[in-house]
C-alpha cells in the first residue's frame, strides 16, 4: 500500500534520465532550480514565523483547547476529530498559519497518530481557496465569481472529509 | 508581464489585509483569555518557544523545498511539464468547451495544471494569470465566465504528486514514515475535484451561461 516510497525515486529516476538524454546541462539547472527555491523560502519565512508564534500563544494560553472543546460536542458524533478544526478553518484562508497549526498538531497529537496522519493528509488535497480566488480573479478585474466560492468550498469540504475518512479506512 | 506583477502585488495587499485581522485575533484573544484564566506566565514562554520552532520548521522544510525546486527546473527544461499538459488536453477541452479553438489558451491552461500537478507553485501562479487574462482578453467582463469558474476551481483543489513539504515537516516530527500520506492525499484531491468540477458544471445547467 505504500505507494510514497516509490513516487520520489521513480520521480528523480525520470526527470535526470530524461534531461541526459536530451544533453541538458543537469547540475546547472538543478543550482538555478534551488536558488530560486531559496528566493521562496525567504519569502515565506516572515509569515510563518508570525503564524507560529500566533499559534503557539493560542495552544499556551489554553483557548485553542477551549475552542476545540466548544466545536467537539458537534464533530464528534460525525467522526471528525475536533483536534483538526482549527486547521480545517485556516487552510482555506492562509498557506502559513494552515503549516503553522499542522505543526502544532504533530507536536501535541503526535506526527505518526491517527490525528496527525489526517491532518497531513488534510493539508496536502486543500488549497488557499481564498487567496487563489482573489488573486486570479483580482488579476483580470473581475468582480463577480458567481458560483466559484461555492464550488471551490465543496471541493475544499470533501477534501477534508474525504482525508478523515481515508484515513481511517486505509490507516495513510 | 509587468502588469502581472503589479496585479499580484495589489491582491497581496487584499490578502495582508484580510491576515492583519486574523493574525492579531489570534493573538489578542489568546492574551484576552489567558488574562480571565489566570494563565498568563505562560505566555512570554510560548511567544518564545513559537519563535524558536518557526526556525525549526523554516530549517526543517526549506531543504526540501530547495531540492525539489531544483528537480522541477531540471523537469520543466526537460520538456516533462509539456508532456504532462500535452496528456491533459482533451479532458481541459471538454471541460472548458469556450477555451477549445484558442491554441494559445489551452496551451497556459495545461500548463497551469501540470505545474501545478508537480508543485511548481512559483511556475504555476503566472501561467494561470496568463490563462486569466486570455480568456478575458477582447472581452474585459466584469463576471466570471464558465470557462473561468472550472479553471480557478480546478486551481482551488490542486492535484499534487508529491507532497514534499508536508512530507519534509513530518520527517522533523519523527515520523517513520514520511511519505506514507501519498496514496491518501491523491485519493482526497481527486474526490476534492470530482466535486468541485461536477457542482460548477450543475450550475452552469441550472444558473445559464452569463
Amino acid at each position: 500500500m505504500n505507494i510514497g516510497v516509490y513516487v520520489i525515486p521513480s520521480a528523480l529516476l525520470l526527470i535526470i534520465a530524461n534531461a541526459m538524454l536530451k544533453r541538458l546541462p543537469v547540475f546547472e539547472l538543478f543550482l538555478q532550480g534551488a536558488r530560486q527555491g531559496i528566493g521562496a523560502v525567504f519569502k515565506i519565512m516572515p509569515s510563518i514565523l508570525a503564524l507560529v508564534c500566533a499559534v503557539s500563544m493560542l495552544r499556551s494560553s489554553g483557548l485553542l483547547d477551549f475552542l476545540i472543546g466548544l466545536v467537539s460536542p458537534i464533530l464528534q458524533p460525525l467522526g471528525f476529530p475536533p483536534e483538526l478544526f482549527p486547521l480545517a478553518l485556516l487552510r482555506p484562508v492562509s498557506g502559513s498559519g494552515a503549516l503553522a497549526v499542522l505543526d502544532d498538531i504533530y507536536k501535541s497529537c503526535g506526527v505518526d497518530s491517527f490525528i496527525g496522519r489526517a491532518a497531513s493528509v488534510m493539508m496536502g488535497s486543500t488549497e488557499t481557496t481564498f487567496y487563489a480566488i482573489a488573486i486570479y480573479y483580482g488579476s483580470v478585474g473581475i468582480s463577480k465569481t458567481r458560483h466559484t466560492v461555492p464550488c471551490a468550498l465543496a471541493a475544499d469540504f470533501t477534501g477534508m472529509a474525504m482525508a478523515v475518512l481515508s484515513t481511517r479506512l486505509l490507516g495513510g | 508581464m509587468a502588469y502581472l506583477s503589479s496585479a499580484i502585488k495589489n491582491l497581496l495587499k487584499i490578502g495582508d489585509f484580510m491576515m492583519n485581522y486574523i493574525w492579531s485575533g489570534i493573538i489578542v484573544l489568546s492574551i484576552l483569555y489567558s488574562l480571565f484564566t489566570g494563565g498568563s506566565g505562560a505566555l512570554t514562554n510560548s511567544v518564545m518557544d513559537g519563535a524558536k520552532s518557526a526556525l525549526a520548521l523554516i530549517a526543517a522544510t526549506a531543504g526540501m523545498m530547495c531540492f525539489w525546486s531544483g528537480i522541477m527546473r531540471i523537469a520543466q527544461c526537460g520538456g516533462i511539464t509539456k508532456a504532462i499538459a500535452r496528456l491533459f488536453h482533451p479532458a481541459l477541452k471538454r471541460l472548458m468547451p469556450e477555451i477549445a479553438d484558442d491554441d494559445e489558451l489551452c496551451g497556459a491552461v495545461s500548463m497551469n495544471i501540470s505545474a501545478n500537478l508537480l508543485g511548481l507553485g512559483n511556475a504555476a501562479t503566472p501561467l494561470g494569470l496568463e490563462a486569466m487574462r486570455l480568456m478575458n482578453k477582447g472581452l474585459g467582463r466584469r463576471t466570471a465566465s464558465n470557462s473561468m469558474v472550472v479553471f480557478v476551481v480546478l486551481n482551488t483543489a490542486s492535484i499534487q504528486l508529491v507532497p514534499t513539504t508536508i512530507a519534509a515537516l513530518r520527517s522533523e516530527n519523527g515520523s517513520c514514515d514520511p511519505m506514507g500520506i501519498t496514496l491518501n492525499v491523491w485519493l482526497c484531491s481527486i474526490a476534492a475535484l470530482v466535486v468541485g468540477i461536477s457542482l460548477a458544471k450543475i450550475f452552469e445547467r441550472g444558473g445559464g451561461a452569463a
